[in-house]
């Protein structure tokens, strides 16, 4: 026979502080929260950041129109093909320069391959954070490979490109590029298959993620949010579709949405975005003319006075440059828009209430790159 | 439940900032490199006997990375731990983020003066023997953000750095040739030198 | 394709609004003479004609005798977009009202405008230095710091 009895304690608690300090294996990159904790639930958090501050937009100002391309690079150093193409963007707004057809069509092949390798990593790490440790990583970074092999073989570098120039490209595509592109293109779906059939409805994936971190679509709307993150909340807003630039115009795809905001709409709207990447990659490889890669601009660029604002979508967001000329060699303002700084507004509400351990799946689902948040 | 302040914001703060200040006052100069510390005659002298051999080997073949993260770098670094240029072949794979654990520090990113105390702190919890490269050109000398209000001129000044690396980034195969030039460099050493 | 409204149309019609504000409508965007910041971010965001409910982006400009304050707005309904400026005369200690009320995208923003060109924002929640470290002597961005 077994009694039980009821005892109340009567506990004092006191709020707790953990510091999430900058050097962390789950925060991606160099970034510190310090969460206040009830027992084991968070009431407050505040994000500390600047730990890779580097100065980029005074560094800016003493290099040449040209010169800033491999700043921009440092960026979002995971996709660094869309900053060059803002900026890119950005200045021929300016100087009013046209880009040749044949250097448009390259440059949408770049973003979105660039695209398709951005999302694979934030859907690793974000599965990473969730517990399934290392081993989706390493699959979704064999597919990089693959599309880093591609931009090897265009411009030499696997990380940071510069690729782009105020004009169009640096150099040509290489014949062996098209057909290696094409069997990308073949391959790519049956191996994002691959991990859809093991994850889309793995029972820790959804225990851990559906219903964590929800952002409302006002909040989102309000606190400037976009990319996947404003999408996963039902807003339907794409830069690609709402204000074209480039020749997107052009091509047929559709912008997924997700209807509850929470991390696990987040990571599907990656994978879908994922497949209209692919989509758009075949129309563009198909439709491929000849041409000039670059057209004809002075080695110095002086644009006329005056400010422009060039803005594309990157993986992570809107990506903008607002920038300013004097009319000299050099900007005279060069800020970025950056779309992973704007979006960790929302952090902290987004982490009340919940524990240490969805903090930080909440954090990876932004998908965030700290060389942006920092400049 | 309502908390009330838990913690002053502006103290923390306060805090941080001057022991950033008082490690950029004394940062001035560089820290030589390891290797500079021996004396002549006794590089002549020094052979290497069996149990440094052994020693050698097995310090060499379980280096056990820190996790030292800031930028760039540390994806180039990712991806030589990922299956492609698998780092696991020299018993590195475990990336250890406690430092007491870890042997090597692999500096993969651009170092600001506000994350220097912090790099300095993991330096410092790490257990003899422990190596540095220096990995990319930002830890080297600053790389492309050298003249910068907030950049570290290079790693040598906040902790000595035994193999550097230049790249930006570099390449997996290039980080794999610092790890066996680092790896011969822990053979060569000997326990005289220890004594040191 | 986000439409740029004309700055002198809706120049005219703020005017109408607020008689006492001297509103300018430039090349680049509506330039804020004087005072009245928040009453006429209030009716843009509030009006249903023009409903500009997201908030692009918020910067600062050095231009030797004044500091710029830029910001974009966006309409998600109606698709269209203006740019509003306003400027900050006093090199000492600017200060210029924040805009978190009524977008909170302004949050760190307008935060970085001050670690970095110096400019305060009141009303703002939690105005301290984001990139930068306390202690850090000066504001980078300013076109007279070495």
């Amino acid at each position: 026979m077994t009694t039980t009895r009821e005892i109340s304690l009567n506990l004092d608690t006191e709020p707790f502080v953990v510091n999430f300090g900058p050097a962390h294996p789950s925060t991606h990159g160099v970034f510190r929260m310090l969460t206040t904790l009830d027992g084991e639930v968070i009431v407050d958090m505040e994000p500390v950041f600047g730990y890779l501050h580097r100065g980029l937009e005074k560094l800016a100002e003493e290099r040449t129109w040209g010169g800033c391309i491999p700043l921009t690079d440092r960026l979002d150093y995971l996709g660094a093909m869309a900053n060059n193409f803002a900026y890119c963007l950005a200045v021929e707004k300016l100087a009013g320069i046209e880009v040749p057809e044949r250097a448009e069509y390259i440059r949408v092949i770049m973003a979105e391959l660039q695209r398709l390798a951005s999302h694979l990593c934030a859907v690793g790490f974000f599965l990473n954070d969730c517990g399934a440790f290392q081993t989706p990583v390493v699959y979704m970074l064999r597919e990089r490979e693959k599309i880093l092999d591609l931009f090897d073989m265009v411009c030499g570098q696997r990380l940071t490109y510069n690729y782009m120039r105020v004009g169009g490209v640096s150099q040509d595509l290489p014949d062996e590029f098209i057909p290696a592109l094409k069997k990308l293109l073949d391959e790519m779906p049956g191996w994002i298959g691959e991990y859809e059939r093991l994850l889309k409805q793995n029972e820790i994936l959804l225990a851990r993620a559906k219903g964590v971190g929800i952002l409302s679509k006002e909040q989102a709307i309000n606190s400037s949010a976009s990319g996947p993150v404003l999408r996963a909340s039902g807003i339907k807003w794409d830069i690609r579709r709402a204000d074209p630039y480039s020749i997107y115009d052009r091509f047929e795809f559709d912008i997924p949405t997700g209807s509850a905001g929470d991390c696990y709409d987040r990571y599907r709207v990656r994978i879908a975005e994922m497949h209209q990447s692919l989509r758009i990659l075949e129309q563009a490889a198909a439709q491929l003319p000849p041409g000039d890669f670059r057209s004809e601009v002075p080695h110095l660029v002086r644009p006329p006075a005056g400010e422009a604002y060039g803005r594309l979508e990157s993986p992570k967001g809107e990506l903008g440059f607002y920038l300013v000329s004097d009319g000299s060699i050099a900007p005279y303002r060069f800020h970025v828009r950056a779309p992973t700084f704007i979006n960790l507004t929302t952090l902290s509400e987004l982490v009340r209430g919940w524990k240490i351990a969805d903090a930080i799946l909440i954090f990876g689902s932004i998908d965030i790159c700290m060389g942006e948040v920092d400049r | 439940m309502e908390i009330e302040e838990v913690y002053s914001r502006q103290e923390i703060d306060e805090a941080e900032g001057k022991q950033i200040n008082e490690l950029i006052a004394r940062s001035q100069g560089i820290i030589p490199d390891p290797d500079q510390w021996l004396d002549e005659e006794l590089k002549r002298n020094v052979m290497v006997t069996t149990v440094d051999a052994v020693l050698g080997w097995a310090r060499r073949t379980s280096l056990w990375p820190v996790v030292c993260f800031p930028a760039c770098c540390a994806f180039e670094f990712i991806t030589t731990a990922a299956s492609r240029f698998d780092i696991s072949r020299f018993g590195m794979e475990i990336i250890r983020a406690s430092p007491r654990q870890g042997d090597l520090m692999i500096t993969a990113g651009t170092l600001t003066w506000k994350m220097a105390p912090q790099v300095k702190r993991i330096y410092d919890q790490m257990a003899e023997p422990k190596w540095v490269i220096a990995m990319g050109a930002c830890a080297i000398s600053g790389g492309i953000f050298r003249s910068s209000y907030s950049v570290v001129p290079g790693y040598n000044h906040i902790i000595p750095v035994d193999v550097y690396l230049p790249g930006c980034p570099p390449r997996p195969e290039a980080l794999i040739h610092a790890i066996r030039m680092l790896h011969e460099k822990i053979g060569k050493r000997s326990i005289i030198q220890e004594g040191k | 394709m986000t439409t740029a409204l004309a700055p002198g149309k809706i120049a005219k019609q703020l005017a109408r609004k607020f008689p006492d504000a001297a509103i300018e409508a430039g090349p680049d965007g509506l330039l804020l003479k004087s005072g009245q910041l928040l009453a006429v971010m209030e009716y843009l965001k509030k009006s249903p004609d023009l409903d500009f409910n997201y908030l692009n982006h918020v910067t600062g400009v050095d231009y030797y005798d004044y500091f710029e304050v830029v910001y974009q707005l966006t309409s998600l309904k109606y698709n269209h977009g203006l740019v509003l400026k306003v400027r900050c005369y006093d090199r000492e200690k600017p200060v210029l009202p924040s805009v978190t009320g009524l977008w909170q995208g302004a949050d760190f923003q307008e935060r970085e405008i001050f670690d970095l060109l110096g400019i305060g924002f009141e009303g703002h929640p939690n105005l301290r230095r984001i990139v930068l470290w306390e202690g850090f002597k000066g504001h980078p961005l300013r076109k007279d710091f070495l």
